[in-house]
């Protein structure tokens, strides 16, 4: 099975999201994520789907969302030279003898820490996502308290 | 008997004039809906009142929209349902919220599965009351979403003109569907400044009609080429117009028709190009051919398991497929297909034929004659009442024009299998969800499409008491509809399938208590007849004709009667039951 990434332009209206995730529950798609924001285009809103299937049934998913009224456009990122990109934030804890070792850390990956307690850090860390599955892996060594991750967002890369 | 002159149906004079007249006034949200619906050519209303229509209900005194109460939100649906298969508009129902609302699901989703353009009107509890659990609340745009083709929850009565157009264009073009407006008790009172609804924008919303030329190109060329075709239709052909046409083509190049439960009447039955339906009750020879055929082509179907017996790799595993429909999400979804075509199968069939020419397919004729020969449909005519008796009775009786309603179970395989049809629009069936309870009122909205047709119900013992209500009604309405009852005593397709697959294990299909129909129909006012033996079939059919009103004839039948063929669901062709000489 291979994850897809779908962008969905939809209305940006009440009960659209109900629409689409009630679709892939019903015709049994699996939605590995999916972030949804406000466009340049107030009145539209983009769905980022990541969802699990062959083919075929990347093909279903795409006509079926097609039918909804609500939506726009679906472009498939898979194919596509994308940019891709992940938020996590993440709460870690420290002890005096690891505090250097997990700031170094942070550094090699390019993240930032936004907030700190007595014995944990919270660090902010963006990127694809292997790369946060890297940093995720190697903060779990340490003891993580705490993961929120925004699932993936993606934008084609321009042509020239 | 409770029925008055102004419940006579007839289909009420609305001109542009008056619905100009009707809208320079700024009024309420209801009468506005009322308005721009009698402009989208609306004429009758099956619906049931009800607290949150209040307001909808008195601005209907006003407009010239005829209205039909139906006995239970649920046949409100089945009969707009079956007037907009019958007449080929979008037909319009209506309920209160809540109770009235949650009973029109079953409707709903049987005109969702069938592909019917309906427009549903709901109640709904004001909008401050939204999602409070209010009195008679429930969330009908969330419980409807997998079952309509859209939906409207109006909050702004301002949007009404605009959302009852849009609900109009979406349900009735494309692959048609239900679309359903919920209005707000409140939203129907307050007043619309601008009643007149703005230009058609639905960026988002979008169908084909003409197919791409270079697929129809392809098409030509695979029949040209092909030894052993067969042409496989379904509702789609009725739905966009396609029958003569149709038959022009077939005609043309001289190929073999099969059709699904819903395709018939694409090919009047006694074509001899048709070679029966496809599917598990279908005929032998229609199985047998797509089975062997090296090119199928489809036409606005969707490839249901009961045709496709749920063995999609199995399923005509040698053959080229052409598939002609107007939804791209169906082709490729069940069987892969060769050479797609999307677009409205009136259109593509006239490119098409403008295109073809006749394959050399003798041997296949040969064969196919054989197996005809071979398989005829038939049953055993043993001197008791047989319902296939009473079907080709009804059949001769009924003539070219005649409009059969069925309800669900073996006496609609029957009256598929024997009713002779001769066009699209004459064989009403619940066909994708199998709802007993629809054929009643699918026959009063067949009845109020057509008034002057001769509408005939067939209909069994279990399903007629789902909606045995609607006596009321056609006596109300004035409704003649014939109804043939195939009274069995049991739920003869349960008790069929537990006789075939269950060893005889009967649970719960006896109808121990049935009641004495032709009383029950009396007590109504409706003209009861009862038939025993064959040879009163012809003399009780003719009467029931002959007279003016509504008539139900009591037909005892054996209850085991069971349909034949039958190709087991997860069963390959080879292993049909029955139907052999």
């Amino acid at each position: 099975m291979m994850l897809h990434t779908l962008a969905v332009l939809v209305e940006n209206n009440p009960g659209v999201l109900a629409r689409v995730s009630g679709l892939f529950a019903r015709r049994a798609y699996n939605i590995y994520s999916l972030t949804v924001c406000q466009t340049e285009n107030p009145s539209l809103s983009l769905m980022t789907i990541v969802v699990e299937g062959d083919i075929q049934v990347i093909e279903q998913v795409t006509k079926q969302l097609h039918k909804l009224v609500v939506v726009h456009k679906v472009t498939n990122l898979t194919k596509e030279a994308v940019v891709d990109r992940e938020l996590a934030l993440i709460r870690v804890k420290v002890r005096t003898e690891t505090r250097l070792e997990i700031l170094q850390a942070v550094d090699i990956f390019r993240g930032r820490v936004v907030d700190m307690g007595k014995s944990n850090l919270t660090i902010e860390l963006t990127g694809d996502e292997d790369k946060i599955n890297a940093f995720v892996r190697t903060m779990r060594t340490y003891g993580i308290q705490e993961l929120v991750r925004t699932g993936k967002i993606a934008i084609a890369r321009s042509d020239n | 008997m409770g029925k008055s002159k102004e419940d006579i149906y007839i289909d009420p004079e609305i001109t542009w004039e008056d619905v100009e007249n009707l809208s320079l006034a700024t009024c309420n949200g209801a009468k506005v809906l009322l308005d721009v619906m009698a402009g989208e050519g609306v004429k009758v209303i099956f619906g049931y009142p009800g607290g949150s229509l209040l307001t909808l209900y008195d601005a209907l005194l006003d407009s010239p929209i005829k209205h039909i109460l139906p006995r239970h939100e649920q046949t409100a649906v089945h009969a707009a349902d079956a007037y907009a298969r019958v007449s080929g508009k979008v037909g319009v129902c209506m309920a209160t919220s809540g109770p009235g609302a949650a009973n029109m699901v079953t409707g709903i989703a049987n005109a969702y599965m069938d592909s019917v353009p309906l427009v549903i009107i709901t109640g709904q509890v004001p909008t401050n009351l939204l999602g409070s659990d209010s009195f008679q609340e429930v969330d009908i745009t969330g419980m409807t979403l997998p079952i309509t083709k859209h939906s409207y929850l109006v909050k702004d009565a301002q949007e009404i003109p605009r959302i009852v157009k849009e609900a109009f264009h979406i349900a009735g073009t494309g692959r048609p569907g239900p679309v359903l407006i919920d209005l707000p008790k409140n939203v129907m009172a307050a007043e619309v400044i601008d009643p007149h609804p703005p230009k058609l924008s639905l960026k988002s919303y979008k169908f084909f009609s003409k197919g791409n030329s270079g697929q129809i190109e392809e098409a030509a060329k695979a029949l040209a080429q092909s030894k052993k075709p067969v042409v496989y239709t379904g509702g789609g052909v009725i739905t966009s117009g396609a029958g003569l046409i149709l038959r022009k083509l077939i005609e043309k190049v001289n190929i073999p028709v099969v059709t699904t439960l819903m395709g018939i009447g694409s090919v009047p039955t006694k074509h001899p190009n048709l070679l029966g339906m496809v599917g598990m009750h279908g005929t032998i020879t229609a199985n047998l051919a797509v089975n062997d055929c090296d090119l199928l082509i489809a036409v606005g179907v969707r490839f249901d398991d009961r045709v496709t017996s749920g063995l999609k790799h199995k399923f005509a595993t040698q053959a080229k497929v052409i598939h002609i429909d107007i939804d791209p999400a169906e082709i490729g979804k069940v069987v892969r297909t060769h050479i797609p075509i999307v677009g409205d199968a009136k259109l593509v069939l006239e490119e098409l034929f403008q295109k073809v020419v006749p394959p050399k397919i003798n041997e296949w004729w040969e064969q196919l004659r054989e197996w005809k020969k071979q398989y005829p449909l038939c049953y055993e005519q043993d001197g008791h009442l047989n319902p296939q008796t009473i079907l080709e009775a009804m059949g001769k009786i009924g003539g070219k024009s005649a409009i059969v309603a069925t309800d669900v179970g073996q006496h609609q395989m029957w009256a598929a299998q024997f009713y002779p049809v001769n066009n699209g629009r004459q064989f009403i069936t619940s066909a994708g969800l199998g709802t007993m309870g629809f054929g009643f009122p699918a026959a009063i909205g067949a009845q109020i499409a057509k008034r002057d047709s001769l509408v005939f119900l067939v209909t069994g013992d279990g399903s007629f008491q789902m909606s045995i209500q609607e006596l009321a009604t056609t006596v109300q309405y004035q409704l003649p509809i014939k109804i043939v009852l195939m009274n069995n005593g049991v739920l003869g397709m349960v008790r069929q399938l537990q006789k075939m697959f269950y060893n005889e294990r009967f649970c719960e299909i006896q109808l121990h208590a049935n009641p004495d129909f032709i009383k029950v129909a009396e007590a109504y006012g409706v003209k009861g007849i009862r038939v025993e033996n064959p040879e009163q079939v012809d003399a009780a059919l003719k009467e029931a004709i002959d007279y003016p009103g509504p008539v139900l004839i009591d037909c005892k039948i054996s209850p085991d009667e069971i349909v034949l063929p039958m190709l087991p669901p997860g069963k390959a062709i080879t292993e049909i039951l029955g139907g052999r000489e």
